[in-house]
């Protein structure tokens, strides 16, 4: 089994696949402890399904899939931000009507293009083969732009997430932070969703966030655990969807609800025994 | 010299009158109370001096070296903060934020700005404990350092003693007295009880929409309409 281990990292596909989805883990972690405080979670999943909506047009036309869905989900990421926003609007109706309308406009598309079955299965549900050299090329500068700025401005985010008001009245520029936020968000579920899935990404962004919680009670020992759950669960996920043939994005998920489960389990034991 | 000087203001929400040609000033060392029914203004008033929400007409002037981002500000408490994965500490040093351009890290001077004022509020054996695991009055003490770490003369707070027991709430005003006193720090403050507004504050700040009473709290009492408040009648 260690053998075929190996075997995997000599395959140029499996690298790519295994930096950008480091990259992508470390970056939907670090974001997620924000947007899951925030109750931000769902605007992920619109995110997403927004994404392939963009994807699978932009390989119809034979477009640049990349350059197309990042700047889309980044619009979207703006207009589901004022969503949530706004208190008139039902906000988490309006989302799921965003996302189901995207995915149903992507599946239409790519069914009237013969021939492009696969992909759209692909899409849903990821493949770590989706990872092109030119993917490479995009995914790695902006993942660790995302990092940079997530850690140049961490207090910043952290003021905001713990108290908006606040930090507006002490003159943290709460608006631009919150569009950085949903910007940088943006780009990592493009990114991720090609090896995770349209379905499965967002559970990238709150899973290693939710674990954290359950054990860890300052932010900064939950951003930082949440990192580190998130990079090892990836790869966990990632060698057993070989060993097992099963698909990435799925085998991902579960690890990070084993690990969750595991967290819970922990959290409760050490309640007992304080009790 | 005022420190804060608030003309005319008038503040509304999609064209539904919240305040109306309100004027008074805050001077170093006053300690004023805003008292009011419910709904009457109070909170709007505070969110327009602290640039939480626009408005529509008006001045607010800032002097004697104030600036509205370096008020201290205790809001209302709220409740999904708990459950928030915080230290005590972290959220202390997130007061010092005012004092920092673009500088991502903390300095040692910000850090020990946030340990004086744990020390100051008795709760710096606290200083690594999760917010989550504090008690009610625990957790106003955090706010409050927070807000000490964001100001030196001005501290603005939207009724604090909500949900506190009355022995926490005691201690709380016995607390904003001395800093009022002690550290001449002016106090602009949101009161549900008008009986303990007039027992702390040396001026009142009577609102409904528009402002009923601005002096000091002897010539309020004294006064019609804060006899008739005093009372408890509806006016």
């Amino acid at each position: 089994m260690i053998e075929s281990v190996i075997q995997l990292f000599s395959y140029p596909f499996f690298i790519r696949a295994f930096i950008v989805g480091i990259l992508i883990a470390l970056c939907a972690a670090l974001l997620g402890v924000s947007l899951v405080l925030k109750r931000y979670a769902m605007i992920g999943d619109g995110l997403a399904h927004v994404g392939f909506g963009a994807l699978s047009v932009a390989l119809v036309m034979n477009w640049a899939p990349l350059y197309i869905s990042i700047p889309v989900v980044i619009i979207a990421a703006f207009f589901l931000l004022q969503l949530s926003e706004n208190s008139k609007i039902k906000g988490d109706a309006a989302i799921a009507v965003i996302s189901s309308s995207a995915l149903a406009i992507g599946i239409v598309v790519t069914s009237l293009a013969t021939g492009m079955n696969i992909d759209v299965y692909n899409y849903m549900f990821g493949s770590i083969l989706a990872v092109s050299k030119e993917d490479l090329q995009i995914s790695i500068p902006l993942s660790i732009i995302v990092i940079i700025l997530f850690i140049f401005f961490y207090q910043k985010i952290f003021a905001i997430t713990f108290d908006e008001n606040f930090a507006h009245a002490i003159g943290v520029k709460v608006k631009f932070y919150k569009i950085m936020l949903a910007v940088l968000t943006a780009i990592t579920i493009v990114i991720g969703m090609r090896i995770m899935g349209t379905l499965l990404i967002s559970s990238l962004i709150i899973f290693p966030a939710l674990s954290s919680m359950r054990l860890f009670k300052s932010f900064r020992h939950v951003v930082i655990s949440s990192a580190i759950i998130s990079i090892v669960c990836f790869i966990f996920g990632i060698v057993l969807s070989y060993i097992f043939s099963t698909p990435a994005g799925a085998s991902i998920v579960l690890t990070n609800l084993t690990c969750f489960l595991l967290f819970s389990l922990v959290a409760m034991l050490r309640g007992h025994a304080t009790k | 010299m005022p420190i804060l000087t608030c003309k005319n203001l008038s503040i509304a929400y999609q064209n539904k009158i919240a305040l109306k040609q309100i004027s008074f000033q805050i001077h170093t060392g006053d300690y004023t109370c805003i008292v009011g029914k419910n709904g009457a203004g109070k909170s709007s008033l505070l969110k327009g001096i602290l640039g939480l929400v626009p408005i529509q007409s008006g001045n607010i002037i800032f002097d004697e070296g104030l600036k509205q981002t370096e008020i201290g500000y205790l809001p209302q408490q709220n409740h999904t903060q708990q459950n928030f994965p915080a230290s005590v500490f972290e959220i202390v040093l997130s007061g010092c934020l005012n004092q920092r351009g673009w500088r991502p890290f903390y300095t040692k001077k910000e850090k020990e700005k946030a340990l004086y004022n744990l020390e100051l509020l008795e709760i710096i054996a606290l200083k690594n404990t999760a917010f989550q695991e504090l008690s009610g009055g625990q957790q106003q003490r955090v706010l409050m350092a927070r807000a000490l770490c964001a100001t030196e003369k001005l501290l603005i707070l939207d009724e604090p003693a909500t949900g506190l027991d009355p022995i926490v709430m005691q201690k709380f005003y016995s607390l904003l007295e001395q800093l009022n006193q002690k550290q001449q720090l002016s106090i602009l403050m949101i009161s549900h009880d008008v009986h303990t507004a007039i027992k702390y504050a040396d001026k009142i700040l009577h609102l409904d929409h528009k402002m009923l009473f601005f002096g000091n709290t002897k010539d309020y009492v004294k006064s019609n309409i804060g006899k008739l408040f005093l009372k408890g009648e509806a006016l």
